[in-house]
């Protein structure tokens, strides 16, 4: 009996291993950044993170959130914004006050920019979408059928077959560089998923319910507000996760459609990364700063995000 | 008899279901529809869309008249003098990056997705496990850039502080310059698209492999079927339809891969990818026609795919 069981965890050794090898390998590389991102400037260029505890660091200070606020202000000198405020002659640019925090240049600017993007064009396609899947669903049309195939094609359609036109439209009307113009394109472009993944939904709730619904007098329109948007929050909650980190995560759409006039924090990033070449303090931190508001969604909403995903997600 | 339709108990006007699309299909049209139609004439014009492509060509060089766009977009990276210098520069090209960034990334996520999904099946601390590998998902390819390039970081006589070379030196070995050695730069960028999208692969194979019937495997197994023999003449066979559904998803995400080779390289280096080259055309040279062109073949290149979804749908619409 208990040679068995000993055998039974013995064999099970080489499988603990190799699991929690690839855990390893797939964490080591977002864990050097979020450390590198605590330490100090002269330590990240002379030293390994993993060498982040060794006792040759222990004359100088080993951690410090300076990163995070030259981050922040978009202060790239080689000293800290905090330490060239205190000096003698404040850096040119910088107001050394609370406005530096939505200085253009800066991370914080473009979180709030992030923010203004992702947070329309989030509402917006879930509102068409809910419309259109209830009509899918529940309403009786001639070509029912084909519109919602071609739907189903349109979902792989590259958001490259799409920018030049778009694009003069957009010259036109004076839309480029503006915050509407971008959450309309990304409201186009978001409704084809979100409309298969609304239908899909509504359409596996009990008939008996609306017919019963219908029977007591319910218009469309409240049976609509009433009845599938309170039972259709499980499917709402997964398109609102998909839509928000598909904008949030964005570079392609904000580098056409909004540049540098209103820089999100991807457009930023890439920025630093490809020409201004910021050291690896500021990245670091900048990258985390990106991460923060995914990764909470993504840890506290984890099922809503997994069965959006399982429902068919074939999208961008 | 028949079945009732879902709505025959409630009278609709005629227009009713049209003013519940109308949002909608006013925006996939402005967005999606016109756009396309757009663009395919767009490639047969010059680069400012003021006249036919066909006058763009130049006397003594190759010409394909109003295709003349399709001839630069296919050919120009080309080197068609002989069979070698062709064969070279075709691997080289934004083609054969992509083919390469298909076969490898597509196998890569798949075959570790589905490892993963196995290993973690068997092991208590699945949740956290299938959380770790997943988390790359929810961030941006940009931050993820930002994560590898420290990872592949090169300091030419120095410390080295990306891992990978402190490992290689660490090892007596030479550090190498991951992102600009252009024998190995295009697999190291592939390397970061397989560590995003591990996770995807996995939460769908594993949700699959959940659903293979238990009895099923109880029965191989008294039988004195091996883990392996359960597998590949059990497993594989029942979730066969879902892998290809997820390898037909990845190659479709791979050909619109933008981001990665952007950030990390801006596609230099020989890095550079269809859905890249075609940005450089279009806001880097300002050439119109010829980005267009390049965004027409990527759209044929998916147009397979696109066929398959409706299929699939179709299908899964006669069984409800």
């Amino acid at each position: 009996m208990n040679w068995n069981k000993i055998n039974r965890v013995l064999n099970k050794i080489p499988l603990h291993l190799i699991t929690i090898l690839l855990l390893i390998i797939w964490i080591l590389p977002t864990l050097g950044v979020l450390i590198t991102s605590f330490r100090p400037i002269e330590l990240i260029n002379t030293s390994g993170w993993w060498t982040f505890l060794s006792p040759k660091h222990s004359e100088t200070e080993r951690f410090t959130i300076d990163n995070y606020v030259d981050a922040i202000v978009g202060y790239r000198g080689s000293d800290s914004y905090l330490e060239a405020c205190a000096s003698e002659s404040p850096p040119i640019g910088f107001n050394c006050n609370i406005s530096d925090l939505i200085n253009p240049r800066g991370m914080g600017r473009s979180f709030i920019n992030s923010l203004i993007v992702t947070i329309p064009a989030t509402i917006l396609p879930i509102l068409f979408a809910a419309f259109a899947g209830y009509a899918f669903a529940w309403l009786d049309f001639k070509g029912r059928y084909i519109l919602f195939a071609i739907l189903v094609g349109l979902q792989v359609v590259p958001l490259q077959m799409t920018f030049v036109p778009i694009l003069r439209i957009y010259a036109n009307v004076g839309a480029n560089g503006t915050f509407w113009g971008i959450w309309l394109f990304h409201t186009g472009f978001g409704m084809p998923y979100a409309i298969y993944l609304m239908r899909n939904f509504l359409g596996t709730l009990p008939k008996d319910l609306f017919e019963s619904a219908y029977l007591d007098g319910a218009s469309h329109w409240s049976a609509f507000w009433r009845l599938a948007i309170p039972l259709a929050t499980p499917a709402i909650a997964s398109l609102a996760i998909f839509q928000f980190l598909w904008v949030w995560n964005d570079l392609l759409v904000a580098l056409v459609f909004l540049g540098g006039t209103k820089p999100i924090l991807t457009y930023q990033i890439s920025n630093m990364v490809t020409s201004l070449g910021a050291g690896w303090h500021i990245l670091t931190a900048a990258a985390f700063i990106s991460m923060l508001l995914p990764m909470i969604i993504f840890f506290a909403l984890q099922r809503f995000f997994v069965r959006g995903m399982l429902a068919g997600a074939v999208k961008g | 008899m028949a079945k009732p339709k879902a709505s025959a108990v409630m009278k609709q006007g005629k227009l009713t279901p049209w003013l519940y699309l109308l949002p909608a299909l006013i925006v996939m049209t402005f967005f999606i529809v016109y756009p396309m139609i757009n663009t395919i004439a767009l490639s047969f014009q010059n680069k400012d869309g003021t006249a036919s492509a066909a006058t763009t060509c130049k006397e003594g060089e190759p010409c394909w008249g109003i295709f003349e766009n399709y001839r630069y977009a296919l050919t120009e990276e080309l080197d068609t003098t002989s069979f070698t210098s062709f064969w070279n520069t075709f691997w080289q090209s934004s083609y054969g990056n992509t083919i390469q960034w298909i076969l490898i990334m597509v196998s890569g996520t798949v075959i570790l997705g589905l490892l993963i999904a196995l290993l973690v099946d068997r092991v208590s601390y699945e949740p956290l496990a299938k959380s770790l590998i997943f988390m790359p998902m929810a961030i941006s390819f940009v931050g993820a850039g930002v994560i590898w390039k420290f990872m592949y970081n090169f300091n030419a006589g120095r410390t080295q502080i990306g891992l990978l070379n402190a490992i290689i030196s660490g090892l007596g070995g030479d550090p190498v310059a991951f992102i600009s050695n252009t024998d190995i730069n295009t697999f190291m960028l592939i390397v970061v698209g397989i560590w995003m999208w591990t996770g995807f692969c996995m939460t769908i194979l594993s949700s699959a492999l959940k659903s293979v019937p238990e009895e099923l495997l109880e029965a191989a197994r008294i039988d004195g079927a091996n883990e392996f023999q359960i597998f590949f003449r059990i497993m594989l066979p029942i979730i066969m339809p879902t892998v290809v559904v997820v390898i037909t998803t990845m190659v479709i995400n791979v050909l619109k891969l933008f981001d990665i080779v952007y950030v990390m390289t801006g596609g230099n280096f020989e890095t550079e990818v269809i859905a890249t080259r075609m940005y450089t055309e279009m806001y880097k040279n300002y050439q119109t026609g010829r980005g267009t062109a390049i965004a027409v073949i990527l759209i044929i290149a998916i147009f397979p795919f696109i066929i398959m979804n409706i299929r699939r749908f179709m299908a899964q619409e006669a069984q409800r």
